[in-house]
């Protein structure tokens, strides 16, 4: 993006630098696996006059996905999405209450029917008829399916949204359930997480408004940019693993000395995400669970996070330990041996000798020829 | 062309079958080195990845194996004709001297087995100035044999392939002379990358350059060398007229390369470094000391008609030269603390068989087929 369409929008990214935008704007091309060369697309995208609108629905949660999205430490950028994704209704957020928001979220949905992404927080009880969560006097459930029908995109946020998470652990006693199960047919973009890193979402909406597409899903819905490894696969802890040093009680030498925390029931080789590499809060390395020192509980795998009891060892099913280490210490070469300097010297005055012997016998040569 | 012939002669002579027999011993090594690895056998570790087999067969080698090079530049590309008698010689010292070091690169690849994957454009790494360095000394041995054929085709007395290789020939010559240029250059290129493990008298950007002049230089000391050495050898007689007006280039070359080589240490402020005592400053005045030493004798035509005098500087260079690639591969080499590398015995006994089958191949082709030129009696 040049200085001069930069300055058009200059005024709506409440004081970003250039410098500091187009460095949020290969940022997220990065954090997507795009080349960097899309990052000017995105920078259109992101600062295009038509600002997409988005309506958050909140359920059975705690407002922690809504907390994430608003940690992005760059203070600035995090007005810049507000600002570029057009928030139109957000229950945490909102300004208005009552019945003024509710209007105001009909008003939006009307008006950008077709056009607008549904973001869903939180599980839907389905159980007697959804009662167990209402807004506005409304099953939560009737009011999802509504939206849901004149959507562009949908999105589940979270953990709860993606397939019921806490709310539906056993027993379960509201029913609830997740967006896509509520939603079959549709394609539901899932970005499970306990709080979910507010950069996947970032960058799913930013792949849609870029390319007018959603980015490719694994069979559970979510982005393969984000959910597409192992946590196993890219911990710092794995050569620990690797090498068979385990921490063994929280507390212990191993766990203080950050050994790997797979026995104390860290579920990384289950669990599919990017928090090894993308990380949380943009504080530095170490800023994710395993970083700190705690196992991971599989908060964004179904069937993982809030069923698999916290402590119980992981499955294993690939990345086993190596059978075999390269050597620690290695041969740094030995000094001279005498049978070798010996070897060396013998040949090279062999060498110097039958010069000098040629060059005799050239002199030898030259005065005969002079006598001659 | 037709003036060479075959000298003839017994072919088993005491100093062959004394050769023949460090081959064999060579033999029982390196079949060590293929079956049980480089770790077996030679000294080098994973700090010096390449040891004597590469900084003397390959770097040194090829730059004693110029002698083609520099004479085929000269007569081919300067048109000095008159030089042509000194041509096929040469290049047979050339062929040797560079096959042999293509094939010491297999003695020294830890995988060999691999190496053809260099030869297979899909697996090249376009960043490598190794690559550069095989593919182009690869190309260059096949030339060279080409660039002999005649040689081989006059023996055999095939006369249509040798008129039909005549027609195309110059295409192979002006590949000889381009393809040592690059890969002489880029032998200092790759020492280049080796930054600060290189020791700075003599890393030095010019290092490309310095590499190419001395390449030239040594080719022209390797022509005298070998001419004065074949007449002792085989009881001919010198070819001092030609070799002296031949060392008349000789100076200019040297006195180029010293000019470059020493201001670039002064300029840097390295001179106290070279002086410090140390095993590297040494190596670097005795380097230079033998350089200039055969620049001063050559500078006086008197010396360069004297065929001792002439020998003298040709040995002084080729030492000099030779001692210049080998602190700049190994000697000036210091990839960190606490490795070292000296050539085991049978890492050493490898090299002198390589020296060993380049002199024996050198006495069959010269005995046996027309390379010498013929000695006309008075």
């Amino acid at each position: 993006m040049d200085d001069r369409s930069f300055e058009k929008v200059r005024g709506r990214l409440l004081g970003v630098s250039r410098r500091d935008f187009m460095k949020f704007c290969t940022a997220m091309a990065a954090s997507m696996g795009l080349p960097l060369s899309m990052a000017p697309r995105i920078a259109n995208a992101v600062t295009s006059a038509k600002r997409a609108p988005v309506i958050w629905l909140s359920g059975q949660g705690c407002t922690g996905c809504t907390e994430s999205l608003l940690r992005p430490s760059h203070p600035t950028l995090e007005h810049l999405i507000l600002d570029l994704i057009s928030l139109d209704y957000n229950e945490t957020l909102n300004v208005g209450a009552g019945h003024q928001a509710e209007a105001a979220m009909n008003k939006s949905i009307e008006e950008n029917h077709g056009k607008f992404i549904l973001v869903v927080e939180g599980a839907i009880p389905l159980k007697d008829g959804g009662v167990y969560c209402q807004v506005a006097g409304r099953p939560f459930v009737d009011t999802v399916k509504e939206t849901a029908a004149k959507a562009a995109a949908i999105v589940a946020i979270g953990s709860c949204a993606s397939w019921g998470g806490i709310p539906a652990a056993e027993p379960n006693p509201t029913g609830a359930t997740g967006l896509p199960e509520v939603l079959k047919g549709s394609t539901v973009v899932t970005i499970p997480g306990c709080p979910p890193n507010a950069y996947n979402f970032l960058s799913t909406v930013i792949h849609f408004l870029t390319f007018n597409k959603l980015p490719a899903l694994d069979d559970k819905g979510r982005p393969k940019f984000a959910y597409g490894r192992l946590i196993h696969a890219n911990c710092e802890r794995r050569p620990h693993f690797d090498n068979g040093r385990f921490a063994l009680k929280f507390g212990d030498e191993g766990h203080r000395l950050g050994y790997c925390l797979y026995k104390l029931g860290c579920k990384g080789p289950m669990t599919y995400a990017n928090c090894p590499s993308v990380l949380f809060c943009d504080v530095g390395s170490g800023a994710w669970p395993v970083g700190t020192g705690h196992p991971c509980f599989g908060c964004t795998e179904e069937g993982v996070g809030f069923t698999i009891p916290l402590h119980t060892q992981a499955d294993v099913s690939h990345f086993t330990p190596a059978a075999a280490h390269p050597p620690i210490v290695e041969d740094q070469g030995s000094a001279v041996t005498p049978g070798a300097a010996a070897l060396l010297a013998g040949v090279a005055g062999a060498a110097i000798g039958a010069g000098a012997v040629a060059a005799k016998k050239l002199g030898e040569i030259e005065s005969d020829k002079e006598q001659s | 062309m037709n003036e060479a012939k075959p000298i003839g002669g017994k072919i088993w002579t005491m100093p062959f079958l004394f050769l023949t027999a460090i081959v064999i011993l060579a033999v029982f090594f390196l079949a060590e080195r293929f079956l049980f690895g480089l770790g077996s056998v030679t000294n080098m570790n994973d700090s010096y990845p390449w040891g004597i087999w590469i900084a003397y067969d390959v770097v040194i080698g090829t730059a004693f194996a110029c002698g083609g090079y520099s004479m085929a530049l000269l007569v081919y590309v300067f048109n000095k004709g008159e030089y042509h008698p000194l041509v096929r010689p040469a290049l047979l010292a050339s062929l040797f001297g560079y096959t042999l070091a293509g094939v010491s690169v297999i003695f020294d690849i830890g995988r060999y087995w691999q190496a053809y994957n260099i030869m297979i454009p899909s697996k090249m790494n376009f960043h490598s100035v190794l690559l550069e360095v095989a593919l182009c000394i690869g190309t260059y041995v096949l030339v060279l044999w080409v660039e002999f054929a005649p040689a081989v085709l006059e023996k055999v007395r095939a006369e249509r392939q040798l008129a039909k290789l005549n027609k195309v020939i110059f295409v192979f010559i002006a590949l000889g002379v381009l393809l040592p240029s690059m890969h002489q250059s880029s032998l200092g290129t790759m020492m280049l990358a080796a930054g600060h493990k290189l020791s700075p008298l003599w890393w030095s950007k010019s290092l490309p350059m310095l590499f190419l002049i001395s390449a030239m230089t040594i080719g022209y000391a390797v022509v005298v060398f070998e001419s004065t050495v074949a007449a002792l050898a085989f009881k001919r007689p010198l070819e001092t007229g030609m070799l002296s007006k031949l060392s008349g280039l000789i100076p200019w070359l040297l006195g180029g390369y010293l000019l470059v080589r020493l201001q670039d240490i002064n300029g840097a402020g390295l001179l106290p470094l070279a002086f410090s005592g140390g095993l590297q400053g040494n190596m670097f005045l005795l380097e230079n000391l033998l350089l200039l030493g055969a620049l001063l004798l050559l500078i006086y035509p008197i010396n360069r008609s004297s065929p001792r005098m002439l020998f003298i500087a040709a040995l002084l260079i080729m030492a000099g030269g030779g001692l210049y690639r080998l602190n700049v591969y190994l000697i000036g080499y210091d990839p960190g603390t606490g490795f070292h590398y000296f050539p085991s015995a049978p890492e050493l006994l490898v090299t002198f068989a390589l020296i060993a089958v380049e002199i024996m191949g050198y006495t069959w082709f010269v005995k046996r087929f027309p390379v010498l030129p013929a000695v006309k009696h008075a």
